[in-house]
């Protein structure tokens, strides 16, 4: 009897100190967070924090290139990325001060402002909207106005007032005229025939496409299999990713304002560098753990580039008819629920272009073509799966 | 010490019952490999039944699509989880990428687990010992599982994120394992509760008889009796642990563990189906091994078992 106490005891004890000393291990593996190799320099460097909108990939090539290339650590700052994941909301972590900076599409940073976040968008890096409506060649469905009486895919959750707007603007009523498909994070519905147009960014599903088998032939599908309506070319594109700073600190604190001008410099270092090197930019995002296939991050990367080359006005401008635009949509065009992405025009502390053309002036001074004028995209060839 | 808690337990063992006992876990352990088998043939049935574009009835969709792309065969998956994961220069196969982030999610899991057992055993203890606490208590801890996880982990994620104490950062496995203790805590509180009140008037009435304290009560009597109920809890504990885990680290975006690699695997669903079901397989062994492994822990506890109830 005594014996099977003692076991129980005993097994009881064990698996508590095991569990311990499990848990204790979990600690060690935060050697994965990227950080840059500081002991170099005498002066401290300030540390930072980037909050991303999604994993890893080559969408944040610029940022992982300028911490590779120790763009970060030349400007004096120690730069952490963080990555985000399914329900964080990168402009609620910058406005609740966990991090000093924050990538995130402007339509959703507006609404958030409307909800009380105090956030500025200091650098508009994309130049333009990543975003298509994808469909099969023989549906023929090239323009807004052919989606039409369509099963129409979307994501819902902000990222489909593009898709309305593109709608609207043909002259139909979201509402009764197509009918809308809540569509997840694949592109299986439009593969599998269940809808007739799918949403897609240019970067990912729409590779995503690509990367998959014809059943018919036995081959990868090929860009002549799909037509694909281009918000940028309907005149409904919305601004999507941007630096976005705590609008608190930038108007009072001054070793603020000068690390965002730094952060900035640095940053937009790192994505001429992805212009000019996609592969090795590719290679970079790659060793920090993205599990995309390789073929599928060249071509993000590519897509990346071309959503940001040329800037004639210098990369991270904000450009004034492409915010107005942009407010314009997210205040007039209502979604199937009839609801605006805001109600009001955004404050006079929604962008600001101070610190972007300090940083631009910066780089110019050092000889670094801003404008990728004579910038000309690779052809990607994806593979099965995007391997 | 005296045994009156378990005077009434099971005849003392003949010799042919642990031997009965040992053929009893070789046969369920067979049935469960058998029950995984089975679900494989019924996979393939199910692709082999129902066409392709799934079932309709009256335009709506009651069957799932069976193609290649949506339910992709069986070895396909098997032959998928051999191959490297990327064609990157030494990237590792999906088979031991997947256990790796399982090693990475276990762990994780079992933070939860111990954290939330042992805080949900003591609010049954505290429960047990006041009325009062448990009339006011057990409500909230009934409320506190109808929070959705999904809006629970973002400000976890960020109240964490604000704690620094000297040189002690909060991590993100942290926050995934408060939330698996989160969801493990409610069943140990409940089941724990429940065994602690489990022993009949008369057993406890015998102990105040015997002028017995609190504490002596509850070590020779209320605990004993409510290794049955706790036995059951431990291991829901552990499946709903690892369940936490998993979904925490989806919505936080926690590197490293399966969770995040289910996310990622499915950003290739079209492209190459087998690759993310290689990633959900790994998240259900998972759960299985984490129930299975509590049920060691009753295997030195076998002589308090004589009634469980689950």
């Amino acid at each position: 009897m005594r014996d099977t106490r003692r076991t129980a005891w005993s097994v009881a004890a064990l698996t508590v100190a095991g569990a311990l000393a499990l848990a204790g291990c979990g600690s060690s593996d935060d050697g994965d967070t990227p950080e840059s190799t500081s002991d170099m320099s005498v002066d401290p460097l300030t540390p930072i924090k980037l909050q991303l909108q999604w994993f890893t990939q080559a969408q944040f090539a610029g940022y992982y290139a300028a911490l590779d290339q120790g763009y970060y650590a030349d400007e004096g700052l120690d730069v952490e990325i963080v990555e985000g994941g399914v329900d964080i909301v990168p402009q609620s972590v910058l406005a609740d001060g966990s991090v000093d900076y924050a990538i995130a599409w402007v339509p959703k940073a507006l609404a958030s402002r409307e909800q009380g976040a105090e956030i500025t968008d200091v650098a508009q890096i994309f130049q333009k909207s990543g975003t298509l409506q994808v469909s099969f060649k023989d549906a023929g469905i090239t323009t807004a106005a052919d989606l039409k009486g369509k099963k129409v895919g979307n994501w819902g959750y902000g990222n489909e007032f593009e898709l309305f707007a593109g709608i609207t603007k043909a002259d139909l009523d979201p509402a009764t005229d197509v009918t809308l498909v809540q569509q997840q994070f694949d592109m299986n519905a439009l593969l599998g025939n269940e809808i007739d147009a799918a949403q897609a960014m240019t970067y990912n599903e729409y590779a995503q496409l690509l990367e998959s088998t014809n059943p018919a032939t036995g081959e990868l599908y090929t860009a002549d299999d799909f037509n694909a309506i281009d918000w940028n070319d309907e005149g409904t594109a919305m601004l999507q990713d941007a630096i976005w700073a705590n609008s608190e600190k930038l108007a009072s604190d001054e070793e603020y304002q000068a690390n965002t001008e730094k952060f900035i410099k640095a940053s937009l270092k790192g994505w001429i560098y992805a212009r000019d090197n996609p592969e090795k930019a590719r290679d970079i995002v790659v060793a920090q753990g993205s599990q995309l296939g390789n073929s599928h991050q060249l071509w993000q990367t590519n897509e990346i580039n071309k959503l940001i080359w040329p800037s004639p006005d210098g990369i991270g401008i904000i450009d004034e008819d492409a915010w107005k635009q942009t407010v314009d949509i997210a205040l007039n065009t209502k979604n199937d629920q009839g609801a605006t992405v805001i109600t009001a025009e955004p404050s006079d502390d929604s962008y600001t272009n101070e610190y972007v053309e300090k940083a631009l002036a910066a780089l110019k001074d050092e000889g670094v073509d801003v404008t990728g004028t004579d910038f000309t995209p690779t052809d990607v060839t994806l593979e099965a799966g995007g391997k | 010490m005296t045994d009156l808690a378990t005077s009434t337990s099971a005849p003392v063992g003949t010799p042919a019952a642990p031997q009965r006992a040992r053929s009893g876990r070789g046969r369920r352990v067979a049935v469960g490999l058998l029950a995984v088998v089975l679900l494989a043939v019924l996979w393939e049935l199910v692709k082999l039944v129902v066409p392709d574009t799934g079932g309709h009835v009256l335009g709506a969709s009651v069957l799932p699509r069976t193609d290649d792309v949506a339910m992709p065969h069986v070895w396909t998956i098997g032959q998928r989880m051999l191959e490297p994961e990327t064609s990157a220069v030494g990237s590792p196969t999906v088979l031991s990428a997947m256990l790796q982030a399982c090693w990475f999610t276990f762990r994780v899991a079992l933070a939860g687990w111990v954290l939330g057992s042992v805080g949900g055993f003591l609010v049954a203890l505290l429960m047990q010992r006041w009325t009062v606490a448990e009339s006011a208590l057990l409500p909230w801890v009934v409320l506190s599982q109808t929070v959705p996880l999904i809006a629970l982990a973002p400000l976890v994620v960020g109240w964490g994120g604000r704690i620094h104490i000297g040189s002690f950062e909060w991590q993100r496995w942290m926050s995934v394992a408060l939330i698996a203790s989160y969801l493990a805590f409610f069943p140990v509180a409940v089941g724990a509760l429940r065994g602690l009140q489990s022993p009949p008037a008369a057993q406890v009435e015998l102990f105040r008889a015997l002028a017995a304290g609190w504490s002596r009560t509850l070590l020779g009597l209320r605990l004993p009796a409510s290794v049955p109920y706790l036995l059951p809890a431990l291991r829901l504990g552990a499946a709903t642990a690892v369940v936490g885990a998993i979904v925490a680290e989806v919505s936080t975006g926690t590197k490293g563990g399966i969770g995040r690699m289910i996310i990622s695997y499915a950003q290739s669903a079209s492209g190459d189906p087998a690759k993310p079901w290689g990633a959900i397989v790994g998240a259900a062994v998972l759960g299985l091994v984490a129930a299975g492994l509590v049920s060691l822990l009753g295997l030195g506890l076998g002589r308090y078992r004589h009634a469980e109830v689950s």
